[in-house]
């Protein structure tokens, strides 16, 4: 597995010069693994920044239905005439919240920064498998980003027919404004968005398989590398998929076929489409949407193995129990979708299969929580900023978890489909613990990307003020959703059985407010940092993985010399016998050393 | 003006900070300690508000269970919906232990364990007993909810009897119809071709089946102590018809008929009674993103007994009805909506029509 003979940048490090990279090649068109894993990461800031304030927004109209607020005429001009933002804008801004979220930031972002930054530096390679792809999916990325922003100011607004876009309501101009050029641009950066994804998720597949280096065997791997490595490989099995439903939802919209429209009368029109399903685009999206969901959550579960048994100064417990789990998890994903489609009249016995299926996927789960609890149990816990977020994390996780295995239940689903409490389901068990990984993930590797340390009292504030927030905003929504109120609806006004809850909602967006300060705290934490921040040590947290031998100043081919060879797994912490409180995987067993695992 | 104060307010006042931060960290350097290393009163005071956070949160999650109960939906308004509220209780109740057990345990290590010098971790690798039980556990509990679920699920969709009173409930933007089948409990044909202003559900009055039916929008009624099966329609997008009183939700999909069908075990009036309320009326909701107006497309369900229902009943005019008494209005507005092409083959309006 040694690739010292890896040829494309080994004249790099024998001598230390080599040509120097011009501004387009080093900070733009870059092919190093370290610079495009910032860009995904700003990318994602950015993108995540508009998702956060379009939730402010529609916070205010959900608090405070129908009051006016001069400032969302600001910044929604016509579609909030006198600070009251229409129902068609409401529409569209959960929409392209939620778009940007699950694709672009915990999809894209997620992935595309850690897999990046740490594919390389753990399993000791000097780069991508080919550094050429991986340029390619990040700039395919930033397009299909620009693209979806441009979708927010064509005439009509951007889509708006929920994250999901089922079909008739997607495919048809008449059915509401947003379904027209708004989401035509939807599907074209949908498109460019799973391009971006293949691409990237071929890489760190063949990367992971075939640039280890020397003694690093698949049990030596770091859990984070494990987590990537079945996520690229649930993205690249599911992602052609959503490619498929996309094309044939644009060929419905474009080119008059049918595939999931049928018995239309719309605006005093009787429709030519006949023969399609709209149930069939269901089953297509979500054959994607629900491996998306640990696309989503693997990476951050991977980033908080990691950084839980760093911090706990303890190995992970059961370090094969959790690649199993990672592996089940991942194989379950595939076979759980239909229960997004309890409802919609699908065959009831399927429905049961379904249920099955889905509960299973909280063995594993529950597997992995209880490992994490064994390795903080009689450890030596060092609350880092990023140590903060991993067991926050680890709380959501278990609490969306729970809420998820009354989802799963068909019976229950009747009444619960699509209320609030499917809202506080998903937003908590994989919103808030693939944020809280992110995060963590930043904190803990900032330093390994900047070089810099990010102020840490800020990262406190940052921590606290978040999961404060988002435990406020989210946990009263299960009563919201347990009492009825649907999702989605611009106002609950209409329903005398919903006006006891007015309440609750203002608490509710002030929590969101509040949420949405915090994270000044890390955009000024970060930015400010990259520039001015206090220079990191080498090995800041000290950890035992191969990331932090490189030299804190990047270097193409990332080691100078050879490739440290490695010789244990990764959790060697305070293992008996040695000095100190870890042992680098690059240390050599002693004679008579055993494996720990 | 005042924005571009406001922004200069904001620049100024991110500069401060960051001088204020500049200043910690340099003065921290220059006592020779690194300000953004983990100090061990770091980890004292953070073990400490996670302790205490994290005992608030698991008590307000117990809490608000406890204090939200009058706010939620009341007991269940049908036979399948006491059975689904059993399996709720049954499962939050699992799900309230596991949590407690989860979330204590990561509140308690998490604040006792945290870093000392002189403690040496314990070298923990993984113990193969530890980890049969905490699969094992939750398997087996995880598999009598499944066992539970899916025999509650199969008995509320399994097939009802052919007698079964027929209603369909009939969606678009933004409104809903209900048609009862009438006297023969057969509905009559549609199409969506055959829509237009005069007939919004596209019936086929050729149909005799469609004779006896009955529209009515606004608000419905419902026997009580009788089944029920409902037969979903959209014309345009996906509508979710919500029943949340009697846990009943079913997709309307253009192009399917979808149908779900519930015993309602109260009456209006008792559940007047009930919840101390004059004012509550049972509601049908859309529950499926449909467009502009999807948060107001409502309509009110009645359940009352037998006789009143049937009087009720009684008192809506049938279609053969409704287009004998509009017979000559009908036709001045089948001639005024002079047609786009499709409404031509709307042929079955005026055949019907000269019929009378």
């Amino acid at each position: 597995m040694s690739h010292d003979t890896h040829a494309p940048h080994d004249h790099s490090h024998d001598h230390g010069h080599h040509h120097e990279e011009s501004f387009i090649e080093k900070y733009v068109f870059s092919q190093d693994h370290k610079m495009i894993s910032k860009q995904f990461l700003i990318t994602a800031i950015i993108m995540g920044t508009v998702a956060m304030f379009m939730s402010t927004f529609f916070r205010l109209q959900l608090g405070w239905p129908g009051q006016s607020f001069p400032i969302l005429e600001t910044f929604l001009g016509r579609w909030a005439p006198g600070g009251v933002m229409t129902p068609d804008m409401y529409l569209a801004l959960v929409t392209i919240h939620g778009t940007i979220l699950v694709f672009f930031v915990l999809t894209g972002g997620l992935s595309g920064t850690f897999s990046n930054l740490l594919i390389p530096f753990q399993i000791g390679a000097r780069d991508m498998a080919s550094g050429f792809l991986n340029m390619l999916s990040y700039w395919f990325f930033f397009v299909s980003s620009v693209v979806m922003i441009a979708s927010l100011f064509v005439t009509g607004g951007p889509a708006s027919a929920g994250w999901t876009v089922y079909p008739p309501l997607s495919a048809l101009p008449q059915a509401m404004p947003g379904s027209g050029m708004g989401m035509t641009l939807w599907l074209v950066s949908m498109s460019l968005f799973i391009v971006s994804a293949l691409l990237g998720g071929l890489n760190y597949i063949v990367t992971v398989v075939n640039l280890r280096t020397k003694g690093m065997a698949m049990t030596r791997l770091p859990l984070t590398i494990w987590a990537f490595l079945v996520t690229a490989i649930l993205g690249v099995l599911s992602f052609p998929v959503l490619f498929a439903a996309a094309l044939l939802l644009i060929f419905d919209r474009s080119f008059g076929t049918s595939f999931y429209l049928s018995d239309i009368n719309i605006g005093g029109m009787a429709l030519e489409h006949t023969g399609g399903s709209p149930i069939l685009f269901q089953h297509l999206f979500w054959f994607l949407g629900h491996p998306e969901v640990y696309i989503i959550l693997l990476p951050a579960l991977g980033i908080n193995s990691e950084i839980i048994a760093t911090n706990s100064r303890k190995p992970i417990f059961g370090y094969k129990a959790m690649i199993g789990s990672i592996l089940a998890i991942a194989f379950l994903s595939f076979i759980v979708w239909g229960h997004h489609m309890y409802i919609t009249g699908m065959n009831p016995f399927l429905g049961s299969v379904f249920v099955f299926t889905t509960i299973l996927v909280a063995i594993p789960s529950a597997v992995k929580v209880f490992n994490y609890l064994a390795t903080l149990w009689k450890g030596n816990i060092v609350f880092t900023p990023a140590m903060l977020f991993a067991i926050g994390m680890v709380s959501t996780f278990i609490t969306g978890g729970l809420t998820g295995i009354i989802l799963a239940d068909a019976a229950l689903d009747i009444n619960l489909h699509d209320t609030y409490f499917v809202v506080a389901h998903f937003h908590i068990v994989m919103g808030a613990s693939a944020i809280f990984g992110m995060f963590a993930g930043v904190y803990h590797w900032f330093p390994r990307m900047y070089g810099k340390m990010l102020n840490k009292n800020l990262g406190y504030v940052h921590f606290w003020l978040t999961i404060t927030s988002m435990y406020g905003v989210f946990f009263p929504m299960h009563f919201l959703g347990l009492a009825g109120i649907p999702r989605r609806y611009y106002e609950n006004t209409n329903f005398p059985l919903f006006d006891q809850f007015t309440d609750i909602n203002q608490m509710i967006s002030m929590f969101a407010f509040l949420g949405a300060i915090a994270q000044f705290f890390f955009f000024f934490n970060f930015f400010y940092s990259i520039f001015r921040g206090t220079k990191a040590p080498q090995n800041p947290w000290g950890s035992t993985t191969l990331e932090w031998t490189a030299p804190m100043k990047h270097m193409h081919g990332n080691w100078p010399g050879k490739i440290p060879e490695v010789h244990r797994w990764p959790y060697d912490y305070n293992k008996p016998g040695k000095a100190g409180d870890f042992t680098p995987q690059t240390e050599p067993m002693a004679p008579g050393e055993e494996e720990s695992h | 003006m005042i924005s571009f104060l406001t922004f200069l307010v904001i620049v100024l006042g991110l500069i401060t900070f960051g001088r204020i931060i500049r200043i910690f960290e340099l003065s921290s350097e220059l006592r020779g300690s690194d300000v953004n290393a983990v100090t061990t009163s770091d980890n004292k005071t953070h073990s400490l508000i996670l302790l205490i956070l994290g005992s608030a949160f698991i008590f307000m999650v117990f809490y608000m269970s406890y204090a939200m109960n009058d706010k939620m939906l009341p007991a269940a308004a049908s036979e399948h919906g006491v059975a689904i509220d059993t399996l709720f209780r049954f499962n939050w109740a699992i799900l309230g232990v596991a949590f407690f057990i989860t979330h204590g345990l990561l509140v308690f290590f998490a604040a006792k364990y945290y870093f000392k010098k002189e403690h040496k971790p314990v070298f923990f690798v993984h113990s193969t007993k530890l980890e049969l039980i905490w699969t094992f556990i939750p398997a087996v509990v995880l598999s009598t909810i499944i066992v539970y679920g899916i025999s509650k699920w199969n008995q509320i969709v399994a097939p009802v009897q052919d007698d079964v009173m027929v209603i369909e409930l009939y969606a678009k933007q933004f409104d809903w119809t209900a048609r009862y089948a009438g006297d023969d409990n057969q509905l009559g044909k549609a199409s969506f071709r055959a829509i237009d202003g005069s007939n919004p559900l596209g019936i086929d009055f050729t149909d005799p089946q469609s004779l006896d039916d009955i529209l009515v929008r606004n608000e419905f009624h419902l026997p009580v102590g009788k089944e029920v099966i409902f037969k979903f329609h959209s014309r345009d997008v996906i509508h979710s018809a919500y029943m949340p009183h009697f846990r009943a939700q079913m997709n309307c999909v253009p192009g399917m008929t979808t149908s779900f069908h519930f015993k309602p075990i109260k009456t209006t009036e008792e559940m007047r009674v009930e919840t101390a309320n004059d004012k509550f009326d049972y509601i049908l909701l859309c529950n499926k993103i449909c467009g502009a107006s999807h948060f107001n497309m409502q309509m009110n369900i009645i359940v009352e007994d037998e006789t009143s229902f049937r009087q009720w009943l009684g008192s809506q005019k049938t279609i053969a009805e409704d287009r004998k008494a509009a017979a000559a209005p009908v036709e001045v507005k089948t001639d005024s909506l002079a047609a786009p092409a499709d409404s031509a083959k709307v042929h079955a309006v005026t055949a019907d029509a000269s019929k009378h």
